[in-house]
């Protein structure tokens, strides 16, 4: 056989990074077990620190990257990262929103280093934790807190193929319905965030008989004013309306027009 | 004439987090250490004020992908005391259950992942599958099943929904258990099997005197329940943590560091559960605890591997016997009344002990949280572990001295996230004046 019959088509370089977060999305591409051991043969895993001691220098075709902006170094780090990476797609609730930690946006964080802290002054954070899009071009994004290892899987074999990410924009209430489950808005007054926030989860919470709390994040095209009047109608007061939409996606500004506009600052 | 090298590390890999360790040498003494943790802080304990108590749950769960279960758990029995909810049997049961998903899964991720590759002298899991491929697939095998009980009860096994204040939103019926018990049953047998493939590597040794802290119940292997014991003699309530254990900072550290309050450092973890709970382990876990005796004789860092591999195996006697005794609760989760009070919670992470503290308003909100997680109270022995080992590697290559320092601190499984994160090396080495 000839060289070039034997050779193998050169693998995609691949690249994962972590910024704030709590490394949960990293541990589903671990999740993905078999699926990476045949991945790993088509795709290159040259810098996945969490995963592996070898680190190959960049520029990378794809780069995964986890968690928020949250500090000045951050901010020039994935300046450098987007300037080494072909396609850059963001994982989870901490790159795509901000994650958790921009609670912090609506927050005095110096009041907060003060009350984690005994020396505040050691610490240097911004007053923001913001998702990777503010800082930089991002050309896809994995929603999820976590992600699924469906959807990241599905997202790596596309980027296999070349073609284009083709992940849902639709509200878990479709999922819900395709599972045969019980409405929890309906049959119980639940404040379920299922018809605004994004698929991909399969209906778990509403599955497990509770109300979604939004971790995917707004769907397309939310209408996310007329849940939060739905949910006044169950009784549902203004602190826990507030609380309802600023929690982990939060900062998405699908979410974040409810909160303010509700007149109460929790 | 005056030598100075210094050796630098990007990133210390192949574990949950990032940071950088700076180490001075002059001459042979070593002069400056310290286990330098950037992880951003998130300030869990700030934004976590005003929060509902019955979110909690949720929320603490995003402290840490590998081990959100243990977050729960501690929070959770903080809010129930302080609303004063009693656990059904069944469900207290099906929490040892959840616990034991979250003990397979994170220790399987340590031992394959993380820390075989040290012993195999390999870059990641990866070229472990490549080089070794039954053992891998095995430990997948196992590892599979403790995702599987943490998806059963908890939807997913990162960030899992199901547990909330008063148990679970939803108990799994007996037929799910039945068939996840046929399950384990086919594959427990490849436990025994994944440790007897980890003492059969070259796993170094160096024993240290460490004062061992672990929670002690009077009957069973302790998780959700218990007393705060040491090897030095500590036997104290959870809502005593603050008597014995002081957070203190460090200005090169994100995270805070827990220590005995009189200063001195102690070790959480599987090791330390292990080495103080030993009568409370199933038999097939003390047989195998007695094949790597010798390993076990007097606390040693690199041992920890051995006991995360016992513990696996009790996990999964223990997750059969709570199948096994299994009765369907009356309802999922108990009812509550949000009160105002003071709770305190103790309960064994995969990488520890982990404490939780929380007081609340008369509305059941969240007036100030307390989170001290495993890797917060190990630093103080890390940091005292790499002091040790740091002449013994000044002779050696600026990476084989990287592989030395990055496996020594693998043993305590850091896990930065929780605690804030992890590694570069730099070694300045310095002639005497």
């Amino acid at each position: 056989m000839s060289d070039s019959a034997t050779r193998a088509p050169r693998r995609l370089r691949l690249a994962v990074h972590k910024f704030a977060s709590c490394d949960g999305c990293q541990l589903q591409i671990l999740n993905l077990e078999d699926d990476l051991l045949w991945l790993s043969q088509r795709i290159e895993i040259a810098h996945f620190p969490e995963a592996s001691s070898r680190s190959l220098e960049g520029p990378y075709d794809l780069a995964l990257v986890e968690g928020s902006i949250t500090t000045a170094r951050d901010a020039e780090r994935i300046r450098r990262v987007r300037e080494q990476t072909r396609t850059l797609i963001t994982i989870g609730a901490c790159a795509t929103t901000g994650g958790i930690q921009a609670l912090r946006n609506w927050a005095d964080v110096e009041e907060w280093k003060q009350h984690v802290y005994p020396e505040p002054g050691w610490l240097e954070v911004l007053p923001t934790s913001t998702p990777i899009s503010a800082h930089v071009r991002v050309d896809d994004e994995i929603h999820g807190c976590p992600v699924s290892k469906e959807q990241v899987l599905r997202v790596l074999a596309r980027a296999l193929l070349g073609t284009t990410p083709d992940l849902p924009g639709h509200s878990v209430c479709l999922e819900c319905k395709r599972q045969g489950n019980v409405c929890v808005v309906v049959a119980r007054g639940l404040p379920c965030m299922g018809p605004v926030t994004k698929a991909g989860c399969g209906a778990l919470c509403p599955s497990l008989g509770r109300d979604c709390y939004g971790c995917f994040g707004p769907c397309d095209d939310p209408n996310a004013e007329a849940l939060a009047g739905q949910f006044q109608e169950l009784g549902i007061g203004p602190t826990d309306l507030v609380r309802r939409f600023r929690s982990i996606t939060g900062n998405h500004p699908a979410f974040r027009r409810i909160g303010d506009h509700t007149g109460e600052d929790s | 004439m005056s030598e100075r090298r210094t050796i630098e590390i990007a990133t210390l890999a192949r574990v949950e987090g990032e940071g950088a360790l700076h180490l001075t040498v002059e001459g042979d003494q070593v002069v400056d250490l310290r286990l330098e943790i950037y992880e951003p802080p998130r300030f869990f304990e700030a934004f976590l004020r005003g929060r509902a108590a019955r979110e909690l749950a949720d929320l603490v769960a995003r402290i840490c992908g590998i081990c959100p279960v243990a977050y729960q758990m501690s929070t959770l029995h903080a809010v129930e005391s302080i609303f004063e909810v009693t656990l059904h049997p069944s469900v207290r049961a099906l929490r040892r259950l959840y616990y034991c998903g979250e003990w397979i899964e994170s220790h399987l991720l340590h031992m394959y992942f993380l820390a075989a590759p040290d012993y195999l002298g390999l870059e990641d899991g990866i070229a472990v599958a490549r080089s070794h491929p039954g053992e891998v697939e095995r430990g997948l095998r196992l590892r599979k099943l403790g995702n599987r009980i943490l998806s059963l009860l908890g939807g997913r096994p990162v960030n899992p929904v199901g547990a909330c204040i008063g148990g679970f939103s939803r108990t799994p019926t007996r037929s799910e258990l039945k068939e996840l018990a046929e399950e384990i049953v086919r594959a427990r047998g490849e436990a025994e099997a994944a440790l007897r493939f980890f003492a059969s590597l070259p796993v170094p040794s160096r024993p240290q005197a460490i004062e061992l802290v672990s929670l002690r119940h009077p009957s069973e292997y302790p998780m959700n329940e218990g007393r705060i014991v040491s090897s030095t003699g500590l036997n104290i309530e959870a809502a005593e943590f603050a008597t014995a254990f002081r957070e203190h900072q460090v200005p090169h550290s994100t995270a805070l560091h827990c220590r005995r309050t009189d200063g001195g450092r102690y070790l959480v973890g599987p090791l330390a559960r292990v080495l103080q709970n030993s009568d409370r382990l199933s038999p097939s876990a003390l047989a195998a605890r007695e094949s790597v005796a010798e390993r076990l004789s007097s606390p040693d860092p690199y041992a920890s591997v051995f006991a995360r591999a016992i513990e696996v195996i009790y996990a999964f006697d223990e997750a059969l016997r709570v199948i096994r005794e299994f009765e369907p609760p009356p309802k999922p989760a108990a009812e509550f009344t949000p009160c105002a009070g003071l709770g305190h919670g103790a309960t064994e992470a995969p990488r520890g002990l982990l404490y939780v503290r929380v007081e609340t308003d008369d509305r059941g909100d969240v007036l100030a949280i307390q989170i001290v997680p495993p890797t917060a109270q190990n630093q103080g022995c890390i940091e005292a572990d790499l002091r040790e080992l740091a002449p013994r590697i000044l002779a050696l290559s600026h990476e084989e001295a990287r592989r030395a320092c990055e496996m020594a601190i693998r043993n305590y499984d850091p896990c930065i996230s929780c605690s804030t994160h992890f590694l570069t090396l730099e070694i300045e080495r310095r002639s005497k004046a």
